[in-house]
């Protein structure tokens, strides 16, 4: 167990050059000058251009600029960007209020989807099973600004229940809209795979051993059908955390949370390739995090599984 | 009233028909259960009676889909899917079943009627340790006594269930045990609240002959001491005259039989119940064998092999000290263990005739047919096809010799694309190995259909349309497309009924006498191997405990261990009751 755990631990590195040298790679490739657009419509004076190249270490070949980056990050100085605000700043005031919003978009997706896809299984066939498929069929086609706006506008401007906007600093209450809203997507997929693995459960052999046993439903439900269905669905919420995190954009776009998702934008629209590269490699890094408790959550569902 | 169960120790066979003054445990009277499919009501029981007394055994014999489960799931109200009890009653200790509600059912579950399930790799819950699944068993029922208590039971359950070191293996999880330890355990779950009546559904089938034969010696000694009545459902005619006392035959849904088991072995009355008994593979072949000894009706079979004796027929296979190694994951990572899978197995396969490969699962046996058919590389020892080593083939001349060795596997389910119509899949060899032009090959498909008796129109179906035995034809079929000479059966008859698996023995005879084929037959079943083999290889380990000629091994086996497989073939037991009879 600590042998695996030390061993996935040793496999980040590998993961996390490689995605950095990706990354690096394609936001070097990217097209357009940052600094020559610095200046706007008029242009910036050549010297100022290759003063501040000089000071981004832009004027470098590619692979010392990365190395160069690498530096940074191990000595966790990212540096400044252009705008002369400490890159450690930008990526500290960003990601709490996405990784709060994701977080809550979880446990939203996993306690509904779950729940609702339990019910659905057990009455396959059912009239409840049958409307929450076709609500879950709804939720996956319409697009997510969609939704985001007309909660928006009933819940938030009409009926007034919760804030239009989260703004700065939000508390739980400003974040439950946006939070239902980016797991909204999820929650439909947790649901149709819950219910799917539910049903199938339902007459797997040992569920009529349990039955035969003399078992009471609800005890054959919780203990037998439901911990068996949940091994699918645990991979891919954990995978999901991932998705939420860098998926935010649009959530936080509508309901104005400055958050990873605008931030990067920004970041990307300007050419600041460190803020960008800095800030995916946190993301990468919380996604190898959240890959690994799910291997873990993993062992502790299905004691079939071994870490060797 | 003396005792409840009357055992004259020794004879399971004990007449139990006189209990006139006895009020019945069970009492089944006309009882019909349907399912409800896209194609409309699909009646599965019609009219079924049953009757089992306190401390009786009864055994349920009849083929797959002939209802017999189904019978059994519908007194406990286990009915799979949309399985439903259309009429009859069930009468259990003057109580009826039928219509009773969810809660009432429940209550009556494990309680009053215990049950051991089917299949010991799928029954029991892998996510959860052996010993808490019992101990539900134990809370579900009413069992009076705190969590010390409890686990102490636990592990006296599985002690009384034949499991050593009961309270260790309590704390392990299914996968951790072995097929017949997982059986023991469902044992133990079915007995846990002491139930009035036990039912067995086929609680062996998947089982090796002699854990098999172990594992109800067991429970028949358990539910002797317990007086426990046990209603058996299985396939095998000669397991249940066995183990049963009073046999109830069903054939598509109706009762067709009942009556003491050793009246019906002896005086089948209706048709299907003579079928029944004359092609049980252990009941059958012992009947060859009196035949064979009184010197009558086999007198074709001695000639053919006083034939063989006289003319040395050459060898077509012949394997040297074949040995393979497999390396498996040790406990510490990065270490290995070898594991010899098989070790030093020499034997020859004459032309023409059959060689059986025999030996429980493990024993090396499947591994070295895949050496044969050159799909396994040896880690040492040498494969002769013809005179030539098999190693020392090129790619082409490997692919040459694919030609001559086919193989028929286990599971007619598994071994056919379902995404392929029977034409393509029989086609699919002829066309690898660019045999004539299309039309060509439409002809032998059609020629290869009738081989296998299988009508021509089967070619445009798919083969979830067809049943068991007829998808094995398919897949004989298919080994036979490149008319090799070789035909390698790992397990061909073991997943197929009983009066399935005759037909199909009896299909590979007439396609052995008319192709002059050579069979390396692998079963772990020694019944079938009376019925076709002409010299038999017994395995143990990896090693060769026995090599002979069929009738040497079955009158005089040299081996313990093959006189204890010999002995674990259900209704051995039985044949001398019978003859003597």
């Amino acid at each position: 167990m600590l042998w695996y755990l030390g061993r996935r631990l040793l496999q980040v590195i590998p993961v996390f050059l490689g995605a950095t040298l990706l990354l690096y790679a394609m936001v070097f490739l990217l097209p357009g000058d940052p600094v020559a657009a610095l200046g706007g419509e008029r242009g910036l004076p050549q010297a100022v251009q290759d003063q501040i190249r000089e000071r981004y270490n832009l004027d470098k070949p590619f692979l010392v600029q990365y190395l160069l980056f690498l530096q940074g990050v191990f000595t966790l100085d990212f540096g400044v960007d252009f705008r002369g605000r400490e890159i450690m700043d930008v990526i500290a005031s960003a990601l709490p209020v996405t990784f709060k919003l994701a977080v809550m978009a979880l446990v939203f997706e996993a306690i509904l989807g779950i729940g609702f896809g339990l019910v659905a299984g057990m009455r396959k066939g059912g009239w409840f099973d049958g409307s929450v498929l076709v609500m879950s069929l709804f939720v996956i086609a319409v697009p997510t600004f969609v939704i985001g706006f007309v909660l928006q506008f009933v819940v938030g401007v009409q009926l007034g229940w919760l804030p239009v906007t989260a703004g700065r600093d939000p508390g739980f209450r400003s974040l439950l809209m946006p939070a239902v809203v980016l797991g909204a997507v999820s929650f439909a997929y947790v649901l149709r795979l819950t219910r799917t693995s539910v049903a199938e459960n339902l007459s797997a052999d040992y569920v009529r051993t349990a039955r035969a046993k003399g078992l009471r439903r609800s005890q054959v439900t919780g203990r037998h059908v439901l911990r068996n269905s949940l091994i699918p669905v645990v991979t891919f919420l954990g995978a999901d955390l991932g998705s939420l995190m860098s998926g935010a954009i649009v959530t936080e776009g509508i309901f104005n949370i400055n958050g990873v998702g605008g931030t990067l934008f920004d970041a990307i629209t300007r050419g600041e390739n460190v803020t960008v590269v800095s800030l995916t490699t946190v993301l990468v890094l919380i996604y190898i995090a959240a890959n690994l408790i799910v291997d873990l959550l993993y062992a502790a569902l299905d004691p079939r599984i071994r870490y060797a | 009233m003396t005792t409840q169960f009357p055992v004259t120790s020794g004879s399971p066979l004990s007449d139990g028909e006189t209990r006139p003054t006895e009020q019945p445990l069970l009492e089944i009277r006309d009882l019909a259960v349907s399912f409800t499919t896209a194609a409309g009501e699909v009646k599965a029981v019609r009219g079924a009676d049953l009757t089992v007394y306190p401390g009786q055994s009864v055994a349920i014999v009849g083929e797959s889909g002939s209802g017999k489960s189904t019978l059994a799931h519908a007194i406990i109200d286990l009915l799979p899917g949309t399985g439903k009890v259309t009429g009859g009653s069930i009468q259990f200790d003057g109580r009826e079943l039928v219509g009773l509600d969810r809660s009432e059912i429940e209550h009556l579950r494990g309680r009053d009627i215990g049950l051991v399930p089917q299949d010991p790799m799928s029954n029991l819950n892998p996510v959860w340790r052996i010993g808490t699944q019992i101990e539900e068993a134990l809370k579900a029922n009413g069992f009076q006594g705190g969590r010390r208590e409890r686990k102490e039971r636990v592990s006296g359950l599985l002690a009384e269930a034949g499991l050593p070191d009961a309270e260790r293996r309590a704390r392990q999880y299914p996968h951790e045990f072995s097929g017949g330890m997982r059986q023991r355990s469902l044992i133990a779950i079915g007995l846990a609240a002491r139930p009035k009546l036990l039912i067995a559904d086929e609680p062996t089938s998947a089982l090796d002959v002699t854990v098999q034969r172990q594992i109800l010696d067991h429970l028949e000694v358990l539910t002797r001491e317990l007086g426990t009545a046990v209603l058996f459902i299985t396939h095998d005619l000669g397991l249940a005259a066995e183990r049963a006392e009073h046999l109830v035959v069903m054939f598509k849904g109706r009762v067709v039989e009942s009556g003491p088991a050793r009246q019906i072995l002896a005086d089948p009355q209706h048709p299907y119940t003579q079928r029944l008994v004359s092609s049980a593979p252990s009941l059958a072949s012992r009947r060859i064998q009196v035949a064979h000894e009184q010197g009558e009706q086999s007198g074709e079979l001695l000639a053919r092999h006083a034939d063989q004796e006289a003319t040395r027929v050459p060898d077509v296979v012949v394997t040297r000290n074949l040995t393979k190694v497999f390396q498996i994951r040790g406990a510490r990572p990065g270490s290995s263990v070898d594991f010899t899978a098989v070790d030093d197995v020499s034997f020859s396969l004459k032309r023409g005739t059959t060689l059986a490969l025999v030996g429980e699962s493990g024993s090396g046996k499947s591994t070295a047919a895949n050496m044969v058919l050159g799909l396994l590389e040896p880690t040492s020892g040498t494969v002769e096809f013809d005179g030539v080593d098999v190693s020392t083939l090129g790619t082409k001349e490997l692919f040459a010799f694919r030609r001559r060795i086919q193989p028929v596997f286990q599971n007619p389910y598994g071994s056919l694309d379902p995404m392929f119509s029977i034409y393509r899949s029989i086609e699919e060899p002829l066309r690898l190995h660019g045999v004539g032009n299309k039309k060509q090959r439409e002809a032998r498909v059609r020629e290869l259909l009738d081989m296998v008796s299988l009508p021509q129109s089967a070619m445009r179906r798919f083969p979830n349309e067809l049943s068991g035995g007829q998808r094995q034809r398919i897949a004989i079929a298919r080994a036979l497309a490149l008319k090799p000479e070789v035909i390698v059966l790992d397990e061909a008859v073991s997943a197929l009924d009983v009066l399935v698996q005759a037909q199909i023995l009896e299909l590979l005879g007439d396609l052995q006498d008319e192709l002059g084929l050579s069979y390396l037959f692998i079963t772990h079943d020694l019944a079938v191997v009376r019925q076709i083999a002409d010299s038999v290889v017994v395995m143990q380990n990896g090693k060769v405990v026995e090599h002979a000629p069929t009738d040497e091994v079955f009158d005089n086996p040299r081996e313990q261990y093959t006189r204890d497989l010999l002995a674990a073939i259900p209704g051995a037991r039985l044949e001398g009751a019978e003859l003597a009879g």
